[in-house]
């Protein structure tokens, strides 16, 4: 696969895998399992804003030129 | 009776306090003309403070720019009136950053490279027709102006909770006061003004929300029994009836469509642009999210005002008469907090919508002088002229913005805003779109964006100014965001005339002034 494109990553794919899940909200909408008393709609969607920073650091680190 | 003099009286310590910070930021926004110090008669060192903020600065700037005072109210209200749909916020802010990094970090190379301080400077340059530039720099400014505006609301709900009111022109008094020292240091320091100013904003912001998620949970027994007093049908989206992707595809497409629309925004841009290189823009989109955290546990607020049950005290009830529910957040910090504390919370909403007030009449300003001014009517400005220009035009935007909030219904500016987002996202193509082609025609691009704002506006109309739009396809109904769906037809144009077009006209290639090793680092 040398012929890749200038400036794409396979890294990238990670920001593919968390739009995916986060725009499908049948996946997360639900009450239980809740966490501190937190349904599952709300304490998930937090923590994929922290999976999403988590990803976007990987990707910065693996892509640095 | 005068109206407003029947709000609870004024709260004496939160007001000094609020008053004391607010002054302090006066100073500090006057003070910043001196900071990393650039000739400020230059638009890039007024407009995009010389593009030299680093990686923290930029994060306060983009942070204090994106993340506004009316999102601080707004969210929770939403929350405490519709319930869990509001929440579409975070997956909103959670998209948004890879289209950062990606995307704006492309386009941010080509600025610099290039000069361009705004989106319509680049795609003057990229596909050389001032007429879709013009499109670009219309729609620009026509989407700020009242979201300008509604950071203003932000302000009059927190001086409306401190208890600040009177009958006619004293009731305004204080909001022209504040829009006046915004004006003020906008002008004098430019860009540096909101950047030094949104420092002090965000920490407070922060100070506020660990506060509010921290030590109101606990006044209140605990997320277990706060949850347990929301209302079943607020708790989660309704799922789907049969033949519909109900709440679903509306939350969904809700999400992607702001989070497409955001970056296209003026002030976003200004923000992103005046970071000194592509590295802080990417390292931010893995540091902002820090904002949507916050953000997502304020949306929770709402659901807190029910819990305490705060509206159905008499107390609060002449404020939720005026302000409805974005009068929620402030009627639970009073409830709450110790006055000296509502004076910093309070002091973290007024000054919050300062900062992004600020940047989007920067923002404005610029594409004016830049893109209307210089383009259609003085070819050939000096240095100081542009920028004079810039500063005369940034003061115009604000006392526009000023007067539609003093005398035009509230519920207009909402609307309008809501408008702004079907309108601004069609720039998309040509803005996001070409920073990796230049395969549209020009003409088709400003065909697509044509067809995109007079559908989305009609559906808009249809509606009756709600932001979703129940689209029946076969016997099913998909409800979803008009933005959404309008930058697919816009899309669809684009690409069904580009070939047309390139047929049409080929004898007359426009230039694209930017080549390929302008977008990388």
């Amino acid at each position: 696969m040398r012929s890749v494109r200038r400036g794409w990553s396979w890294w990238y794919l990670l920001f593919i895998v968390e739009s995916a899940v986060i725009l499908w909200p049948p996946f997360y909408n639900r009450v239980e399992p809740t966490w501190l008393g937190i349904p599952f709609f709300y304490w998930f969607q937090l923590l994929w804003v922290i999976v999403g920073a988590a990803f976007t650091a990987l990707v910065y680190f693996a892509t640095d030129e | 009776m005068p109206p407003g003099s029947d709000l609870p009286n004024l709260n004496w310590v939160a007001l000094c306090v609020f008053v004391l910070l607010f002054g302090f930021i006066t100073w500090l926004g006057f003070a910043a003309a001196h900071w990393r110090k650039g000739d400020l008669d230059q638009l890039h060192e007024w407009g995009l403070g010389g593009r030299r903020f680093g990686t923290m600065v930029t994060w306060f700037l983009v942070g204090g720019d994106l993340y506004t005072a009316y999102t601080f109210i707004a969210v929770p209200a939403l929350a405490f009136g519709a319930g869990a749909i509001a929440f579409f916020a975070v997956p909103y802010t959670i998209v948004i950053y890879p289209l950062l990094f990606l995307v704006f970090r492309r386009l941010w190379h080509v600025c610099h490279k290039n000069g361009y301080i705004t989106a319509a400077d680049f795609v003057r340059g990229r596909f050389g027709n001032r007429w879709l530039a013009l499109a670009v720099t219309v729609t620009g400014i026509v989407a700020t102006m009242p979201y300008i505006a509604l950071q203003l609301v932000g302000i009059q709900v927190v001086l409306g909770a401190l208890g600040v009111s009177g009958g006619g022109f004293a009731a305004d008094l204080p909001l022209v006061i504040a829009f006046m020292v915004l004006a003020a240091f906008t002008y004098s320091s430019g860009l540096r003004a909101p950047a030094s100013i949104a420092i002090v904003k965000d920490i407070l912001i922060y100070v506020t929300a660990f506060a509010v998620i921290i030590v109101i949970p606990i006044q209140l027994g605990g997320f277990g029994k706060i949850f347990s007093s929301v209302p079943a049908q607020k708790l989660l989206l309704a799922v789907p009836g049969p033949h519909t992707t109900g709440a679903y595809s509306a939350y969904a497409t809700l999400a992607l469509g702001s989070a497409l629309a955001l970056f296209l925004y003026p002030h976003s841009l200004t923000a992103i642009l005046s970071a000194s290189s592509g590295r802080a823009i990417r390292r931010n989109a893995a540091m902002l999210p820090g904002y949507s955290l916050m953000l997502g546990l304020l949306a929770l607020v709402g659901f807190f005002v029910i819990a305490a049950g705060i509206a159905n005290r008499p107390e609060y009830a002449p404020g939720f008469k005026q302000f409805g529910n974005n009068f929620a957040v402030p009627a639970l910090l009073l409830h709450s907090f110790p006055s000296w504390f509502v004076g910093i919370a309070f002091a973290a909403i007024g000054i919050g919508a300062l900062v992004p007030a600020a940047i989007m009449s920067i923002a404005a300003a610029n594409l004016y002088s830049r893109n209307i001014h210089r383009e259609f009517i003085n070819n050939n400005p000096t240095d100081k002229q542009e920028a004079q220009m810039a500063k005369w035009a940034s003061l115009v935007v604000k006392f526009g913005a000023l007067v539609f909030i003093l005398f035009v219904p509230t519920q207009y500016a909402i609307q309008l805003q809501l408008l702004g987002g079907i309108w601004i996202v069609q720039t998309l193509p040509a803005v996001m779109l070409g920073v990796y082609t230049r395969w549209f025609n020009d003409w088709a691009l400003l065909a697509g964006w044509a067809a995109g704002t007079v559908t989305g506006t009609a559906m808009a109309v249809a509606t009756k100014l709600t932001p979703t739009f129940p689209l029946a396809l076969g016997g099913y109904t998909f409800p979803g965001y008009t933005a959404f769906f309008t930058i697919l037809l816009n899309l669809a144009v684009v690409i069904a005339l580009t070939p047309v077009f390139n047929a049409m006209f080929r004898r007359r290639a426009a230039v694209d002034e930017t080549v390929a090793a302008d977008y990388r680092p």
